[in-house]
């Protein structure tokens, strides 16, 4: 199944890219998305101070998504605006 | 209560907004209007702040909206950019009406600090044609713990 991979900020750096497609046998859970990226990107995706979206929806910081076919996840780290 | 919420993708007039806002606030006694900035100088020639669409502006909204419910206000406007800005340009506006002053500035205190460090954006900056990703400051996480203990 396709899934859609979305880096944010120096994520964007980390990844190479903003965003990429994968696919998955499905359902995919979190571990089975980083073992198929980059080890350099899956480290930098491991950082607990990240927070995770599917489809645009933010998740609690201890969930464990299980992904389905088409779903969006997006990478977010710590914000700085203003 | 009015409030609203928009991102901007391009460059917008602090002036003319709170220009509007004032005439559309006329029962209010005071109104506090806070602009953030891209600063002249330190090298930076550029500065981009970047957003998720699905969570930037509904989170922006969701921020105006707890921030009229906890102060009596008669108005708020937040307006932040996204995109590439260069020195001078602004970043943000919060725009705070009520009938007292107290309540305005307080508003728009509690708006910067949740836009600063709650708000989904990654912002990054160009010295000597090098981009580098601004990490969350201490002081910014300080700022917003400032409301968990006060009302």
């Amino acid at each position: 199944m396709p899934l859609r991979l979305v880096f944010l900020g120096r994520l964007e750096d980390a990844a190479g890219m903003g965003a990429t497609a994968l696919d998955l046998p499905a359902p995919a859970t979190l571990p089975e998305v980083l073992a198929r990226l980059p080890a350099a990107l899956a480290a930098a995706l491991a950082d607990p101070r990240l927070r995770l979206a599917v489809n645009g929806a933010l998740l609690a910081a201890d969930a464990k998504p299980l992904l389905a076919d088409g779903d969006e996840l997006a990478f977010l780290p710590p914000v700085s605006g203003g | 209560m009015a409030c609203e919420a928009s991102l901007a993708e391009s460059a917008f007039d602090p002036s003319a907004e709170i220009t509007r806002f004032t005439a559309a606030h006329a029962l209010a006694g005071g109104i506090v209007s806070f602009i953030g900035q891209v600063r002249v100088g330190e090298g930076v020639e550029a500065l981009e702040l970047r957003h998720y669409a699905p969570l930037t502006l509904p989170g922006m909204v969701a921020l105006a909206e707890a921030t009229v419910t906890r102060w009596a206000l008669d108005g708020l406007s937040i307006i932040h950019r996204s995109g590439v800005m260069l020195p001078g340009e602004p970043i943000v506006l919060v725009l705070a009406a009520a009938r007292h002053r107290r309540d305005a500035f307080a508003a728009a205190d509690y708006a910067m600090d949740h836009l600063k460090s709650e708000s989904w954006f990654w912002k990054r900056e160009k010295i000597a044609g090098i981009w580098r990703w601004i990490e969350p400051r201490a002081q910014d996480y300080a700022d917003l713990a400032r409301w968990d203990r006060s009302v």
